[in-house]
């Protein structure tokens, strides 16, 4: 009696696995299957949205990306690597300042200055691209893409929270240990906090390199109102571009491509990092 | 009411104790407001009266040294050994004059009418004879607009270094009083120290006041003229016409007023947040479910799978979707198999079928992010609690109800509320998905090719960045009704998020 209930329990429990997984495979399938699409297009010869598998193969998209004088795909690229670069290592230094004087330094207008920064998240940034533009103008780089690091960094303290939500959670005794014996908060920050963030530290990185890779809208907007050649244009802008236009169709597929490996390589590995990053800021809230 | 009797009662009497209660409360809470507004008030009053009372103290109890500083910033530091700070005040002083007799003050005198004589007309008669000539330096309003709002936050900074100044003229005397001099090393320790907060937040202020506060601010403040890529030299002021317009009910002369298209594209934003954060939430938390249940393999691979759409950059596959959405792609080529898409239709002409696949394309974009978070939290759920559960015979879907969900909800509480206004303000999965379509068909009012899926954001966008016609002014107000919208939702849950209030006991 006893064996057969056991049993029955046994197949019951065997058949609910047997349903997970089909369904976790079914949401892979779904999940993977518009990247499995977009290789396989990067690789058509005659680009036919209609059938997932291409009638002949070639490699010519990508031939023509990097020599179509129309797609100067590897500036792009450059331009992009070069912006992500710089406003990776500025962001992070900045966004790690404005968190610790947050955290850990009690000062007038503290609250005040995070309400601020929590009601200008509020508008929609992009109304501003207009006065953003004319400050660019007036310090006479808006005819660079490059005019994007500096619009990039100079937001920096918007998104200080998840950091902040980090050095909260470092034991406040540790910065009294060291007042103690005589540091100071230059001390503190250096010697204490930054050594025991490195996840976070990653994660900003990590967050603000890939951001630029992303961004299309204040690019195109500057590439469009200086009106910049193609040779000016990040991978964002000048993919956006090609959108539309059925005669680039496979070319926007193999960019796409290029575009994603080296993000997704490096998303995968320090996936550790971000995967603390987001969980941490978003359950301190 | 005792714990005891309270359980002794039947579930619709607990209900209504329950629903009383809150009301009690209700009453409670707002006795309690107004009685606590008088202290208040004194505070705030007490507050505002602080500066005041330093600067008379100064006056009456300063030395000529001190009384130097109402005039000349920086003079009492500069005559007392303290050579770098006073010479930062006076700079500033300095420097802040000369931009007011420069710049600042012509343009702050323009502000009132933004401008009388535009490039545009400004030809005057040739003085030899011939077509007119060019006059050089016509107004702009953007220019005077944007000026003066720089202008006003110099002067703000102005009256606080003015009282920053002298303050700190009068602790320096009082410190020489008790035998303490100043020097100037001291300045250089307390940027590391007392005053670190000053070195750290300086450069990020810099940029945010550059590039966040005045933007917007002038964002706010153009929402009262009426800017627009036709007159682009000079504008006006216009007070509110711009937010009534957008209350009004109708046009005259035309079918549909910009007031409809307002409460259409209103109506269908907050529609979409509500759906858009509660499908992803749950379609998430059922996926870190099924990954986190145990005895189930290849954990990390699932979620490696669903990490992929984070690491690919969103405009590469939202725009891959769109292509597979639109004229020949392979989804619209099966939906008009199926025969959801009518001959010589495309996928977004159809309002309802456009609106349920934002929808889904959304979960494949968001569920991976609540997944995520999920799975960390899951495993934190204490495993005796399902234990004993399990003992007292709960099924599942049970223990699921109330264990799993009410800790879910209690933990990422914040975290629903931040999607909720991400989601008003997803541009990118409308800009690039659908472009807002099926369009309304509304292009000749002026305020943008608006469609059925666009929401507030996009429709802004649209307004002020594309077409022939763009309507900045409109844009901005509505700008500001998007952040009064979003403000209005952050007060009434955010404000009850204990871990915003008890900031200081959690660390």
């Amino acid at each position: 009696m006893a064996e057969k209930h056991y049993a029955s329990k046994r197949a019951a429990e065997k058949a609910q696995r047997v349903l997970i997984y089909t369904i976790l495979t079914v949401i892979s399938v779904i999940w993977i299957f518009p990247f499995f699409y977009l290789i396989l297009q990067s690789f058509a010869k005659f680009p036919d949205p209609k059938s997932i598998f291409p009638t002949e193969w070639t490699m010519q998209n990508y031939a023509n990306l990097f020599t179509d004088t129309a797609t100067p795909f590897f500036r792009w690229w450059l331009n992009t690597f070069i912006i992500a670069l710089f406003t990776s290592v500025l962001q992070t230094v900045l966004v790690l300042m404005t968190s610790y004087a947050l955290s850990r330094l009690r000062f007038n207008g503290r609250q005040a200055l995070m309400k601020l920064i929590l009601i200008l998240g509020m508008f929609p940034g992009f109304l501003g691209m207009l006065v953003v533009y004319y400050i660019l103008e007036l310090l006479k780089i808006n005819t660079s893409i490059y005019s994007l690091i500096i619009v990039y960094v100079a937001s920096s303290a918007m998104s200080y929270y998840v950091a902040k939500g980090f050095f909260d959670t470092v034991p406040k005794s540790l910065d009294e240990a060291v007042m103690i014996d005589g540091g100071t908060k230059n001390t503190v920050f250096w010697r204490i906090i930054l050594p025991l963030s490195k996840p976070i530290i990653i994660y900003t990185i990590l967050v603000s390199f890939t951001g630029p890779w992303g961004d299309f809208m204040f690019g195109k907007y500057i590439v469009q109102t200086a009106n910049l050649q193609p040779e000016g244009y990040t991978v964002a802008v000048g993919l956006q571009g090609l959108i539309g236009q059925d005669s680039f169709y496979g070319t926007f597929c193999a960019g796409a491509v290029m575009v994603s490996i080296p993000i997704t390589a490096l998303f995968f590995w320090l996936q550790r990092y971000y995967v603390e990053g987001i969980a941490g800021g978003a359950v301190k809230g | 009411m005792t714990t005891i009797k309270y359980l002794s009662l039947s579930k619709p009497e607990r209900f209504l104790v329950k629903f009383l209660d809150f009301f009690k409360n209700f009453g409670k809470g707002f006795v309690n407001f107004f009685k606590g507004l008088p202290s208040k008030f004194m505070k705030l009053w007490n507050k505002i009266c602080t500066p005041f009372r330093v600067i008379g103290d100064a006056w009456r109890k300063g030395s000529w040294g001190v009384r130097t500083n109402f005039l000349v910033f920086g003079f009492y530091q500069l005559t007392h050994h303290e050579i770098v700070r006073g010479v930062l005040y006076l700079l500033y002083e300095i420097v802040f004059i000369l931009f007011m007799i420069m710049t600042g003050g012509p343009y702050l005198a323009k502000l009132g009418s933004l401008g009388t004589f535009s490039t545009d007309s400004a030809y005057a008669a040739n003085p030899y004879g011939g077509s007119p000539v060019l006059v050089q330096g016509g107004d702009k309003s953007f220019t005077i607009l944007l000026y003066s709002i720089a202008t006003f936050i110099l002067m703000i900074i102005f009256v606080a270094l003015w009282y920053f100044s002298i303050r700190d003229a009068k602790s320096l005397q009082d410190n020489n009083y008790v035998g303490k001099f100043s020097k100037d090393s001291q300045f250089f320790d307390d940027m590391l120290n007392k005053k670190y907060h000053t070195l750290l937040l300086a450069v990020p202020l810099v940029g945010l006041v550059g590039f966040t506060v005045i933007p917007v601010v002038f964002m706010i403040i153009t929402s009262f003229t009426n800017y627009n890529s036709i007159q682009v030299n000079l504008f006006d002021w216009v007070e509110f016409d711009n937010y009534a317009g957008l209350f009004a009910s109708k046009a005259t002369g035309s079918s549909i007023g910009i007031g409809q298209i307002f409460l259409k594209v209103l109506a269908w934003t907050l529609l979409w947040a509500l759906i858009a954060t509660f499908t992803n939430y749950f379609l998430g938390m059922v996926v870190a479910l099924l990954i986190n249940k145990k005895g189930i393999k290849l954990k990390k691979l699932w979620r490696t799978v669903l990490i992929l759409t984070i690491a690919v950059p969103q405009f590469v596959s939202l725009l891959l979707i769109n292509q597979m959405l639109s004229g020949s792609g392979i989804l619209s080529n099966l939906f008009r198999q199926w025969g959801w898409i009518g001959a010589g239709k495309e996928t977004f002409d159809n309002v309802l079928l456009a609106r349920i696949i934002i929808i889904i394309v959304n979960m494949w974009v968001g569920v991976p992010y609540t997944m995520l978070i999920c799975s960390g939290i899951l495993m934190n759920i204490p495993e005796d609690l399902y234990e004993s559960a399990r003992i007292d015979g709960a099924s599942p879907f049970k223990m699921f109800s109330s264990i799993t969900l009410p800790y879910m909800l209690f933990i990422t509480g914040p975290y629903l509320l931040s999607q909720f206004i991400g989601n008003i303000n997803n541009f990118n999965i409308i800009y690039l998905l659908s472009q807002g379509k099926p369009s309304l068909g509304v292009l000749n009012l002026g305020y943008g090719d608006v469609g059925e899926t666009d929401l507030l954001i996009t429709w802004i966008y649209k307004m002020s960045m594309e077409g022939q016609v763009k309507n900045y002014a409109v844009a901005c107000a509505l700008g500001v009704l998007v952040f009064i919208i979003i403000a209005v939702f952050s007060l009434i849950f955010y404000g009850r998020s204990g871990s915003v209030k008890n900031e200081e006991d959690f660390q």
